[in-house]
């Protein structure tokens, strides 16, 4: 297992929310970043706006492992509610780090751990006068006192501090002034650095740290969306403000100042989703975030946009449920939802994005298939992947890019044609021709949610309604070969074990496979990346006699699925499942692996 | 069943308008709803009103919510794209195609039912972001399509066909959108054609959120003594506030009225709404007054018809959301690519 030592070990900061304390823990993992170290940073906040907990995880991995380790090496306790579960978290070995302004001798009842204790809000008191800026230059002290800990590089710490307050010199003094406080502090009474530590490295060269919500609004507006709706909803909500500030960048006329974009907050989800189906309905690209709840409040329009053909985009970037749940915390709860989303018989494209470069690329995708489809189409992502900063290749783009918006009909289309009949198969492959309202009257044609027939003529006749649902049917089955294909990580020789995972499984998933191999137990896996499954999911399971599904949440949602859609039989499957509501870490799904597999050994 | 296309018949002789059209090009399938309905009635006003505007039929959006007067949109100008979307949420939906082609005419057609419950909060969305569209309320006072439940406008009081009277007051749509911000605002009876149509074409004119609130009786559910909303009770208690004639850019405003009677409000095309006051302290660009009269004459059992509030100032949602000229499904996607040195430049932020 992993760490601690030499450009491996996790840091968690505890501290208070609504106390500036994500800008320093930002700047701690920046700062490894920019030393060329690997870097992830989990965010595990409250659904609060000023005084309850929050952490923030920091692992340092050398080798590049993208999820969390589940193990805590040092903790900087900041927030002295939590200062007994945040001792007995940490590993064996490992250090706490604590404000000794008040002193608390209990924390060394661990004889397994070093507990370091600098008297941070002291030392502030005596360099700043205003008590709101002394609550953040505590924060930038204990920065420093990591700093001196773990041997990360000052000068780069300042570099990053010059950036952040280019436009206020006289703060990147003061907060200087402050992350010496620390540094010096712990220099001067502690043996520095730790055994666990960091030594720049250069291997995050060509990369960024980006959050999988920025890079899907980015995706949105490289896609060509116009139109976006939406109703606040953690954690959603950051992928909307990401588009309205890159359109505000990018897509204002340059002489008129106009806008070539429309974005409505709407009232709530129900008239989100009526916009974008509006706006799609009328040639927009039109998309909305949101999270569990607003998909439920959207299932209607859900259901008329599929039966209707309307080419929309839902991003559902997944929280805790049920109901309100744990709605700053993680999960994969809405696989089920979003593959049959609505009442009758419905069945969606589902894209599973795994870190934020799949982001940018699939919300791309997606409107090239929901226009390619006539159909919505889901972007399935989470709290972790859409609000966490995630170390990925820079974002490109193929400024030859072309997008794909499906069978329109132009004016001039609809002059060569004898009639236009909007549910029509002409060419076989299942999907109808579509024409905009206001091109020729030869186009115009009345959509309805009610039973319609080819020529979009109301109908009560059960052979014209089966026609147009089996077409359906057809049409979804045929994006197999249109969505993003499966990955799969072969283990070096033949293996009776698969795994299989989605989305932000993967990183964790991905580690345990590496670790497992390299003890002897080869696992081969499959990173599924969309629905309808194609060909390969179901070949991988038959061709292994032990299938290992990892996902977050209670039900095995990914499993049932699995099940339903495919031949795989039930016995071959085999459920691990992680909903704590915390990010998946490696040694969940390495310990539940081993244990089936050393079970198998024995037997 | 599926739906009957009515034949185009034209006769010899027929009018034409600007477009060279006949009435019967406005004409959509036939009507599936009872005879007698109401909402037959206001279809052909529509009709009537699309036509004499010469808006060629392509060019206009119908869309509607679900109910026998969310029906009618496939009753009148087969060649508009319309849409028959979700109980109560025509407005959302409506609001969405325009933001993506403000250049298209559009009525939403809804019922008491699909507005004031299920859909009261959308409705009071469109009405604040003053979305630039025609909402046409088709008001009877019970659900019909599902067979004669009062809805919210049925008056306290009311009798149903059997059962017990209605418990509940009713929500005025008028003075409803007085207060949420409309910013036209009229009430007309489906019994008066002459009314309606002119209404409905000013309604269509005025940039921003239109609602005509149109008595439009159930036949079949709400039409028997004791109820509210029948023909026989708004023909006894109909009362006449302000008419309103569209005016084109083109034709003059003619002063056959008594000064003080008249009042031209001018549009955003160049033409005019010409108000004609039949109750000469009626100011109907003055919200405050425009509410206290509207109560005035509820307290009276008086059904006051009209155009009721008017203010062609206020900026439409286009306007607000500072958009293009150009509708967004027009601009070509070159326009729309920030390119990828865009893309390199802004991850700066991200290293
Ligand atoms: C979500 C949903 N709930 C209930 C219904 C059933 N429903 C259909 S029409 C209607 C009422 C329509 O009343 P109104 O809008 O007044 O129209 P009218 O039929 O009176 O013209 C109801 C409740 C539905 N279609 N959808
Ligand atoms: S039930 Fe009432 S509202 Fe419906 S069509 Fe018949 S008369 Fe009209």
């Amino acid at each position: 297992m992993s760490g601690p030592g030499l450009n491996d070990f996790v840091i968690k900061i505890g501290t208070v929310n609504g106390t500036g304390s994500a800008s320093a823990n930002g700047l701690l993992m920046k700062s490894i970043f920019r030393m060329g170290i690997p870097v992830v940073g989990k965010n595990v906040f409250p659904s609060n706006i000023q005084g309850l907990p929050t952490w923030y995880e920091i692992r340092v991995s050398g080798d590049g492992h993208a999820g969390r380790s589940g193990e805590v090496h040092m903790m900087v306790a900041m927030n002295q509610a939590t200062y007994d579960q945040d001792l007995a978290e940490l590993a064996t070995g490992g250090v706490l780090l604590y404000d000794s302004t008040w002193p608390r001798p209990q924390l060394e009842n661990r004889p397994d751990v070093t507990v370091i204790g600098v008297p941070l809000m002291k030392m502030c008191n005596e360099v700043v006068k205003a008590a709101r800026s002394r609550i953040l230059m505590k924060n930038m002290a204990y920065v420093g006192a990591v700093a001196a800990l773990v041997d990360i590089d000052l000068a780069v710490i300042r570099s990053l501090i010059e950036e952040t307050f280019a436009a206020k010199a006289k703060l990147i003094d003061s907060n200087m002034v402050a992350v010496k406080l620390g540094y010096d502090y712990v220099k001067s009474h502690y043996d520095c650095p730790l055994r666990f530590r960091v030594a720049a490295l250069d291997k995050t060269k060509g990369k960024v740290m980006i959050d999988g919500n920025t890079a899907a609004s980015l995706g949105c507006v490289y896609a060509g969306a116009t139109f976006g709706a939406w109703y606040p909803i953690t954690p959603s909500t950051s992928l909307m403000d990401g588009f309205v500030k890159y359109c505000k960048k990018l897509r204002v006329h340059e002489e008129s100042g106009k806008n070539k974009f429309c974005i409505i907050q709407a009232e709530d989800e129900l008239a989100a989703a009526g916009l974008i189906i509006g706006a799609a309905w009328n040639g927009a690209r039109a998309f909305t975030p949101t999270s569990g709840p607003g998909i439920s409040l959207m299932s209607e329009w859900i259901g008329f946009a599929y039966y209707t053909e309307i080419p929309v985009v839902f991003f559902d970037i997944q929280r805790t449920g049920p109901s309100t749940g744990m709605p700053t915390r993680t999960q994969q709860c809405d696989i089920q939802t979003t593959a049959y989303a609505s009442h009758g018989d419905t069945k969606h494209i589902v894209l599973y994005p795994s870190d934020p470069n799949e982001c940018f690329d699939f919300a791309v995708r997606s409107f090239d298939l929901a226009e390619r489809f006539q159909t919505p189409v889901f972007f399935l992502s989470d709290i972790d992947l859409g609000m966490n900063d995630w170390m990925v290749d820079e974002l490109t783009w193929d400024d030859n890019y072309v997008p794909d918006r499906g069978k329109v009909v132009t004016k001039d289309d609809l002059d060569k044609m004898e009639s236009f009949s909007r549910y029509l198969d002409v060419d076989g492959d299942h999907i109808p021709y579509r024409s905009l309202p206001g091109t020729d009257p030869k186009g115009a044609y009345f959509l309805r949610g009610s039973g319609h027939n080819a020529h979009a003529r109301y109908t009560e006749l059960g052979h014209e309604y089966q026609e147009i649902v089996d077409r359906l049917l057809a049409k979804w089955e045929s994006a197999k070969t249109a969505v993003p294909a499966p990955i799969v990580q072969k283990a070096a020789g033949s293996t009776r074990y698969g795994m299989i995972a989605i989305g932000t499984s993967d990183a964790a998933a991905t580690e345990a496979r590496t670790r497992l191999e390299a003890d002897g137990m080869p696992v081969d896996y499959m990173r599924v990346r969309a629905f309808p499954f194609t060909d390969e999911v179901e070949a991988f399971i038959a061709d292994h006699e032990e299938v290992f599904v990892v996902e977050q949440n209670r039900d095995a949602q990914l499993l049932n699925l699995l099940l339903t859609e495919t031949n795989a039989a039930r016995e071959k499957l085999i459920p691990v499942l992680h909903y704590s509501g915390e990010p998946l870490n490696y040694r969940f799904v390495c310990d539940a692996l081993m244990k089936r597999i050393k079970l198998r050994k024995i037997a | 069943m599926t739906s009957f296309l009515k034949p185009k018949i034209r006769r010899h002789n027929e009018p034409l308008n600007e477009l060279g059209l006949a009435r019967v090009d406005y004409e959509g399938n036939m009507s599936t709803l009872c005879a007698g309905c109401g909402h037959d009635s206001v279809t052909a006003a529509i009709v009537r009103a699309f036509y004499e505007l010469s808006i060629p039929p392509h060019r206009a959006l119908k869309i509607s919510g679900i109910g026998c007067s969310s029906k009618t949109t496939s009753y009148f100008m087969n060649d508009s794209h319309g849409a028959n979307t979700v109980h109560g949420r025509m407005p959302s939906f409506a609001t969405g195609a325009l933001s993506a082609n403000n250049d298209l005419p559009t009525i939403g057609i809804s019922g008491d039912g699909d507005s004031l419950s299920i859909g009261l909060g959308q409705m009071a969305h469109a009405m604040r972001r003053n979305v630039n569209m025609l909402y046409m309320l088709e008001n009877n006072g019970v659900y019909g399509l599902t067979k004669g439940q009062f809805s919210a406008s049925a008056d306290l009081g009311s009798l149903p066909k059997k059962g017990d009277p209605n418990e509940f007051p009713a929500i005025d749509p008028v003075a409803f959108a007085l207060s949420v911000g409309a910013t036209f605002i009229a009430r007309s009876f489906s019994g008066d054609r002459k009314q309606l149509v002119s209404l409905i074409k000013a309604g269509l004119k005025h940039k921003g959120f239109a609602i005509i609130d149109v008595i439009s009786p159930c036949v079949s559910f709400n039409d028997h003594k004791g109820s509210t909303k029948s023909y026989a009770h708004t023909y006894e208690f109909y009362s006449k506030a302000v008419h309103a004639d569209y005016i084109a850019p083109s034709q003059e405003i003619v002063a056959a009225y008594d000064e003080g009677e008249v009042m031209p409000v001018e549009l955003h095309d160049g033409g005019y709404i010409q108000l004609r006051k039949l109750d000469a302290d009626y100011d109907p660009t003055d919200r405050g007054a425009a509410f206290n009269r509207v109560m005035d004459s509820e307290r009276k059992n008086e059904i006051l018809t009209g155009l009721l509030f008017i203010d062609e100032k206020q900026p439409d949602l286009h306007e607000t959301q500072n958009m293009e000229a150009r509708p967004l499904n027009e601009i070509p996607y070159t326009e729309l690519n920030p390119g990828a040195d865009a893309l390199s430049a802004l991850q700066a932020e991200f290293r």
